[in-house]
Formats: C-alpha cells, sequence, structure tokens
C-alpha cells in the first residue's frame, strides 16, 4: 500500500478500533442479554468496515463486497437465533438477566 | 476527507447511543442508525452492493427481529427504569475514559484527517466473484438461511396448553 492508503487506514482504522472496545466492553459489562447481543452486533459493524475498508485499499472491492454479503447473512441467523433463545430464556425464568441463569441442568 | 471523519464520529457516537440506552428500544434504533452510517461508507468506498444488503438487512431486518424480541418481554415499570439506569452508569462510565485513552494513544501516529482517498482501481463485477469463485459460500449460506428459518419456527413458536377444554 502507498503512503496515502496507509494514511487512511489507519485514520478509518482508530474509529473500528473504538467500534471493537465499545462491543467488547458492552459484552462484558452487561448482564442483559439482548444488551450483549447489541454489543455483538457493533462488533460485527466493526469488522464488516474493516473488510470494506481493506477492499477499498487494495483495489479489491469485488471481493470484499462478497465476504460483507457472506458476513451479513451469517450476521442475520446469528441474531434471530440468539434473539429466540433469548425469549426461551424469558419465558423460563421471567427475566433477560445473565445472573438469573442458575437452574440450567447438567 | 472531511466528510468521512464526521460520518465516523457520528458512527462511534451512534454505537455508543446504542450500548448505554437505557430504553432497549432507543438502543435498537441507535444500531440502525449505526448500520445506515456504515452503509453510507461503503458507498463512498465504492462498494454499493454490500451497501445495500446492510442497509436493507442489517437497518431494515434486524432492528425489526430486535424490537419482535423486546415486544415479547414485558415493559419495564418506572422505578426499575431508574434502577436500571443507575446500573447503566455504574457499570458503562469507565467506557468513555476508554475510548478517549484510546483515541490519544493511537493518534501518536502521524495522522492527517484533511487526506483524499486514494482511488481504487476499476471494479471488477462481484457477481462473478459470487457466482464463479464462491459457489461453495453459496451453498454454506443456503445451509445458514435454513437453520435460521428452522431456529425461527421452533424458538419463536408458542407453546399451546396440552388439555385444551373440549
Amino acid at each position: 500500500m502507498n503512503e496515502t492508503a496507509m494514511q487512511a487506514f489507519w485514520f478509518f482504522g482508530i474509529f473500528i478500533s473504538l467500534l471493537f472496545i465499545i462491543g467488547v466492553y458492552c459484552i462484558l459489562a452487561t448482564f442483559n442479554l439482548l444488551r450483549a447481543l447489541i454489543g455483538v452486533e457493533v462488533l460485527i459493524k466493526g469488522a464488516t468496515l474493516l473488510i470494506i475498508l481493506a477492499g477499498y485499499l487494495t483495489g479489491n472491492t469485488a471481493l470484499a463486497q462478497a465476504f460483507v454479503i457472506t458476513l451479513i447473512v451469517i450476521e442475520v441467523v446469528v441474531m434471530v437465533v440468539a434473539g429466540g433463545v433469548i425469549l426461551w430464556v424469558f419465558r423460563h425464568n421471567g427475566a433477560i438477566d445473565a445472573r438469573k441463569l442458575t437452574d440450567l441442568k447438567g | 476527507m472531511m466528510i468521512d471523519l464526521i460520518l465516523l464520529i457520528c458512527l462511534v457516537l451512534a454505537a455508543f447511543w446504542a450500548v448505554v440506552a437505557a430504553r432497549m428500544l432507543k438502543a435498537v434504533v441507535g444500531l440502525a442508525l449505526t448500520s445506515v452510517i456504515v452503509s453510507i461508507l461503503m458507498f463512498r468506498m465504492n462498494s454499493p452492493l454490500a451497501a445495500v444488503f446492510e442497509l436493507s438487512v442489517c437497518a431494515g431486518l434486524i432492528p425489526v427481529i430486535f424490537i419482535t424480541t423486546i415486544s415479547f418481554t414485558k415493559r419495564l415499570s418506572w422505578e426499575a427504569y431508574l434502577e436500571r439506569k443507575k446500573e447503566i452508569f455504574s457499570r458503562f462510565w469507565y467506557l468513555p475514559v476508554i475510548l478517549v485513552i484510546t483515541v490519544v494513544l493511537l493518534s501518536r501516529y502521524k495522522i492527517a484527517a484533511d487526506f483524499i482517498l486514494p482511488q481504487a482501481p476499476a471494479v471488477t463485477d462481484v457477481r462473478h466473484v459470487l457466482w464463479n469463485l464462491r459457489q461453495s459460500d453459496l451453498f454454506g449460506q443456503i445451509i445458514i438461511l435454513l437453520i435460521g428459518a428452522f431456529g425461527v419456527v421452533t424458538l419463536f413458536k408458542v407453546k399451546q396448553p396440552k388439555d385444551k377444554p373440549k
């Protein structure tokens, strides 16, 4: 990569790393399962932006877009299944608090 | 470029709002806003197909999934809302501090905000990449979509009582 591309990478990289920090902190700090899912979503946003940025700076936008489309499809399925699991937890425990998940078998 | 800087700052603010909002519906709105800004950045980086996907799916479908899940849970009382606000403040006040420290540490590299993004080479056809180079991925995606559909049917199903009154 040339000098300008490196500069652009670092410039976007700062904000992408902030997104990663927000997502990881949210997952670590909260006991609310839905909020943790939002943290995962923010992490995925950072990853998406990083893939697109890498594709743009290296000239492989088509490949980056193909990767991102795959990522988005998997992201939706993860969110749907996780949303269903959270709903199931709510029906069984009356709350979506991870601290109340104390009666798991096994 | 300046507009990129503004968009990136808005992106981080929207993501921050999404994780600290006390009401979950507001958090979901923050998440949708994050997706919209990411898709604008994608458009600016010559990736229109991924941007349209991001806009329609991540800013459209995923908030609907979240809102559906939230609508099945119970509403917070005012006291519980105030309690949650306090809890979020006590847990998340470190986050802005960490973000500022990160920016300060990473800004030690010589980064100019007024650069011009390099022009990418001519865009190759994304359809060619998807259909000709990544068929096995598409097969995997179809299986994952079927898993998602199965998950929706299984997990969102409302249990019927076994003994129905006759």
